[in-house]
């Protein structure tokens, strides 16, 4: 009984300090009659029947106006922010269609898990070119510096998600991860810091304000 | 063999294959109906809307390796579930599942023949259906003794109780529509039932029906009740240790005790399977028992497990003492 008569101490602390407003639970006897009395009442007060009364809504709801939570997931797939970190992308340059990694190697080396190789070499224009950039996904953790520090918006981080694989090292292509040049208009822009999900205005719920 | 005892067998065949089969579809429709009063879908993809779920989880049934533990007693651990899907099945001998009816005269060899409505028309059916549904309590007694494990023992004490416990209330309860009726035999109780919705049981004793459905919910182990495999307690009680089709055999027992205390409920309570207005008995005994059925389902959706004293506290301190004042007021009602 000793922690029941601290945990009220506590309660008419916080009471004070915290302006809180209490439920009238009234008291709960715990035997003879009084605890009888009580089970009669919350028997017979209909509440087991409101609590039939809800799962039957919710069925209604679910059978005919197809409030449902489920996601099929393979076969349907719920939008993802812009902000998800996910395998990255090689964008192209939108005039030209040339890529537009200046191969400043700058992703290479900020990148704390190593996961990036790159090797460049100056072309016959005397511009710098890509040879080789390999992304070793099964060490990559995806904290998103490489797409941070780039100053070109060269790489980012697409919306493919689904990378489970059966061997633990994945190494991505420069030319894997570069837009196709017959794709070059679906080529999705990063929508920036902060961007909010397509999605968001069905996300937020009204917040419950009944009490 | 005379006509009459292969009748029976036809008929004691025909009930065994659509009761098993029913027995698994209910699998479906408990899922189905739990994940949509959840805001789920349920099973979808084997089959149209997952119809075809009942077939894939019998193969995995079937194919399962059958395990058992090293220290259990092999051959009370194999009987064990025989006695749970067995006891289930033998109930329904006495239990009228369809109105009489008489085969269509066009039929070739049986045309004409009169098909009662039960198996076997015993004059002290109620009480047999009891009887054996109570001798159902040594599958999960014996199961959880059996199976050495810490889980199925805890599970078959609480069989023991609670099984024990709530055939007194489920016996007392019945005991007041007897009294009304004035016999046992489950077509007497039909029969009096036959003159409209008005001459219903369940108007004469809402209380016993009331007490009839708690103590057949604690009866069947389902949710408000179900503390023998109670998972966030005692894992999965008294099946914790079994795998495979012995397991299945549990699980149709205990659908099949469910359809049977739908079927009870339906025939003392709730009019049986006489016509109504123009509404058929078959449909109407079909749908009353779907009902029950549903009833079972729509309670595990709503409401919370009960503690083991509680439910305890329930049965002797409140469902019982209703019962046995329910059976003397009965009782002074008919003697006047």
């Amino acid at each position: 009984m000793a922690h029941i008569e601290e945990h009220k101490d506590t309660q008419a602390i916080q009471r004070e300090k915290q302006n809180y407003i209490m439920l009238d639970l009234g008291k709960t006897p715990q035997f003879g009659i009084p605890a009888f009395i009580q089970v009669v009442k919350r028997s017979l007060s209909r509440e087991l029947l409101k609590g039939l009364g809800v799962t039957f809504r919710e069925m209604i709801n679910a059978l005919f106006k197809g409030k449902l939570h489920t996601t099929q997931y393979p076969f349907e797939k719920l939008p993802i922010a812009p902000r998800y970190r996910a395998i990255h992308e090689m964008l192209r340059l939108l005039e030209s269609g040339h890529y537009r990694c200046i191969g400043c190697g700058l992703c290479e080396k900020i990148c704390i898990s190593n996961c990036i190789a790159m090797e460049t070499r100056y072309d016959e224009n005397q511009r710098k070119e890509v040879s080789e950039y390999t992304i070793n996904f099964g060490r990559c953790i995806f904290c998103g510096y490489c797409a941070e520090v780039c100053p070109e918006l060269a790489i980012v981080h697409g919306g493919r998600y689904e990378n489970a694989s059966e061997q633990r090292a994945g190494f991505s292509l420069f030319e894997d991860m570069l837009t196709p040049i017959d794709k070059l208009k679906e080529q999705n822009e990063f929508a920036g810091f902060g961007s909010i999900s397509p999605n968001a205005d069905e996300n937020i719920k009204k917040t419950p304000l009944a009490y | 063999m005379d006509a009459l005892t292969i009748g029976t067998i036809i008929k004691i065949l025909i009930i065994l294959a659509i009761v098993s089969a029913i027995a698994g579809f209910g699998t479906y429709i408990e899922r189905k109906v739990l994940a949509f009063m959840q805001r789920r879908l349920g099973p979808m993809h084997v089959g149209p809307y997952g119809l075809l779920q009942i077939a894939a989880d019998g193969i995995k049934l079937f194919t399962k390796e059958d395990i058992i533990p090293q220290n259990a007693n092999k051959f009370i651990f194999s009987l064990a579930p025989v006695i749970t899907a067995a006891t289930a099945f033998i109930a329904m001998a006495a239990l009228p599942l369809f109105p009489t009816f008489t085969i269509p005269e066009f039929l070739p060899l049986i045309g004409g023949a009169i098909v009662p409505s039960i198996v076997a028309d015993i004059n002290i059916g109620i009480l047999f259906i009891l009887g054996i549904m109570a001798a159902g309590l040594y599958g999960p007694l014996l199961a959880g003794m059996a199976q050495s494990n810490k889980w199925g023992i805890i599970g078959s004490a609480r069989t023991a109780v609670q099984f024990l416990s709530y055939e007194v209330v489920t016996g007392l309860s019945v005991l007041a529509p007897i009294m009304l009726v004035g016999s046992l035999s489950l077509i007497d109780f039909n029969d009096a039932q036959a003159s409209g919705i008005g001459s219903w049981l369940i108007w004469q004793q809402p209380i016993a029906f009331v007490l009839f459905l708690i103590a057949g919910f604690a009866e069947t182990n389902r949710t408000p009740f179900d503390l023998l495999e109670h998972e966030a307690e005692i894992i999965s009680g008294y099946v914790t240790e079994y795998s495979g089709l012995r397991w299945g055999m549990f699980f149709i027992g205990e659908y099949a005790n469910m359809i049977t205390i739908s079927v009870i409920a339906a025939v003392v309570f709730c009019g049986g399977y006489n016509d109504l207005w123009f509404i058929s008995g078959w449909l109407l005994f079909v749908l009353k028992v779907i009902f029950f059925f549903f009833l079972m389902l729509w309670v595990r959706a709503a409401w919370p497990h009960v503690r083991p004293d509680q439910m305890m506290w329930l049965c002797w301190k409140v469902l019982m003492p209703l019962a046995v004042i329910n059976i003397v007021i009965t009782g002074i009602v008919v003697m006047l």
